[in-house]
């Protein structure tokens, strides 16, 4: 299996440099204060419906704190996930080991879905960690587990859209820093692009706010699954992989 | 073996080989000799599948590079100038992920991987980082790399280029060893490296090539004769006769152009006689058309001075050799 080989060769790089350890550090250390952060708020809150029983309505743990959490997580990665692709195909290209792997018997599709999985192994291990902080809270609080698996599928298909992005820029350049600016700078774009859809208006605005990446979020956030968001996610990321494709062909086809 | 058409690539509007056309049979190993910049690298990347050819065709075992790309790549190792290796990889682990994407089956991957590591006398190294190793090593390294699924055809870019004279030597020996059923080319700018281990030499210049032959013929051809290219309208065997007859005329070949049909001639000539005006005379004189009469090894004079030339910075360093 030749997707198996590229996907060990790139997960052990990830785990041989100290890409991955650092990513992972950070993220944890991130996440533990965001969790604490807001779970502080969330025990005031408890204290104050104490006194006022009418609060109380509608405090659930699920709703004060995992949600709020999951979406700060997803800001977090907008900054973090740049740093998971910058290196997929630019350090390849560099080195001109990239050269060597294209006359291998393999198809582009291969090399690169290897490499998308191996990006997409290690979001999903950094996605362990805010879970480690809401397995904590279980102990403490009944938690609606549906809701939160449906959250953590759409952080997922939201991450899967970062690496498209990163793995695409990545194969744009030589250097690691540049993939990694012009994969948060495209990301952020995407992110913000319906701010402009009120004012601009029409269909036009209707598409802008249609392909901003956090919007289409909200709805697995609030724990339910639409099918328009889901094909959103995963149609981005298959159209990421294909100008990637696209753009290592014509890299080829240049010289 | 390896057939290739008018193979032309263009980056840009500049062409880095045109028309390039030559075939090499099973077991040879060839030679592509050229200064640096002529077109080796290019036509090597083309034949290896990573680049592809603005025009051309070019045939690798039987399989088009182009159409039946994985067929070719399924069949051939290589390896580029500068070795591109992963530096974070160990040895052995580097050479069973080769094997792993080359479609090696699991069973025989360790024996394929232990094999070719011994081949290439890189077997004590099995362990270390592919980053800490001298140039000579990753060299073979980047050679165990390419036989690993024992290819048909091995193509090998500037093999010797970075290396001391020790690691020069035993890279050359290497090669020889690899050859046998194994088809190699090796492009190189050092002319004595050529005589040493190939049996055929392709000699590229700008883009273009100069002339295909044996070390040997090709040695004695520059320092005994000077070739003229005539195109000649009229029936093919008499003009042959006719041009033999010249005096001092070593040889006749004759060339068919696959374009317009005619024939062309290559006139060997004794060395220091310019025959041109006697072969004009013996075509014009029996009424036949001459299209072109010029010298044609002009090039390859050239090219063997400037290889010549380039050589003589590294002959010094081999000759040391003792005192290391």
């Amino acid at each position: 299996m030749n997707v198996l080989a590229i996907f060990k060769r790139e997960v052990r790089t990830y785990f041989t440099s100290p890409i991955a350890y650092t990513l992972l550090t950070i993220f944890a250390i991130i996440c533990g204060f965001m969790f604490t952060s807001i779970l502080a708020q969330f025990q005031r809150a408890g204290f104050q419906s104490a006194m006022n029983p009418s609060m109380a309505q509608g405090l659930n743990a699920t709703e004060w704190v995992v949600r709020p959490l999951l979406r700060n997580v997803a800001v977090i990665l907008l900054f973090l996930m740049p740093i998971v692709t910058m290196r997929l195909l630019a350090e390849e290209r560099r080195t001109g080991t990239l050269e060597l792997l294209f006359t291998f018997p393999i198809r582009d599709v291969e090399l690169l879905g290897g490499k998308f999985l191996a990006a997409l192994a290690i979001f999903l291990v950094m996605l362990a960690l805010p879970l480690i902080n809401i397995l904590m809270l279980a102990s403490l609080a009944p938690l609606e587990w549906q809701a939160i698996g449906v959250a953590f599928a759409g952080l997922m298909l939201l991450g899967m859209t970062f690496l498209a992005i990163g793995l695409f820029c990545s194969s744009l350049t030589e250097n690691q820093i540049v993939a990694a600016v012009l994969t948060f700078g495209a990301a952020l774009l995407f992110w913000i692009i319906d701010w402009s859809a009120d004012s601009t208006g029409g269909t036009l605005g209707q598409v802008l706010s249609h392909l901003s990446i956090i919007r289409h979020f909200d709805s697995f956030q609030r724990g339910v699954i639409e099918s328009k968001d889901l094909i959103f996610y995963l149609n981005f990321t298959v159209f990421g992989l294909f100008l990637t494709m696209r753009a290592v062909e014509s890299h080829r086809w240049r010289g | 073996m390896i057939e290739v058409e008018n193979l032309t690539k263009f980056y840009g509007p500049t062409a880095a080989i045109e028309d390039v056309s030559f075939t090499v049979d099973r077991g040879q190993i060839v030679g592509f000799l050229g200064p640096n910049g002529a077109g080796k690298t290019t036509t090597l990347r083309i034949l290896a599948g990573y680049l592809p050819a603005t025009r051309g065709t070019a045939r690798v075992a039987g399989f088009d590079v182009f159409k039946d790309s994985l067929a070719v790549r399924r069949r051939l190792g290589y390896l580029p100038e500068n070795v591109p290796l992963y530096p974070e990889m160990r040895v052995r682990t580097y050479l069973d992920f080769v094997a792993e994407v080359k479609g090696v089956p699991r069973p025989e991957r360790a024996r394929r991987v232990a094999a070719a590591m011994e081949r290439c006398r890189v077997d004590d190294a099995a362990n270390h980082l592919i980053g800490t190793l001298s140039r000579g090593y990753r060299q073979r390294v980047g050679i165990a790399q390419a036989i690993l699924h024992d290819p048909e055809v091995i193509l090998l870019d500037e093999p010797t280029v970075g290396l001391d004279p020790k690691q020069i030597i035993e890279i050359r020996q290497l090669i020889r060893e690899l050859a046998g059923q194994r088809t190699v080319i090796l492009s190189t700018h050092i002319l004595p490296e050529v005589e040493m281990i190939c049996q055929r030499v392709i000699i590229i210049n700008q883009g273009k090539i100069v002339a295909v032959d044996t070390p040997e013929n090709l040695k004695a051809k520059v320092r005994t004769s000077a070739t003229v290219l005539l195109q000649v309208d009229g029936p093919a065997a008499e003009v042959r006769e006719q041009l033999q007859r010249v005096a001092g005329v070593l040889r006749v070949e004759e060339r068919p152009d696959r374009a317009d049909g005619r024939i062309r001639y290559l006139v060997q000539c004794a060395l220091h006689r310019d025959l041109r005006r006697d072969l004009a005379a013996a075509v014009v004189g029996r009424g036949w058309g001459l299209y072109e009469l010029r010298p044609a090894d002009v090039m390859l004079e050239e090219v063997f001075i400037r290889l010549v030339t380039e050589e003589l910075p590294h002959e010094q360093p081999t000759g040391q050799e003792g005192e290391q």
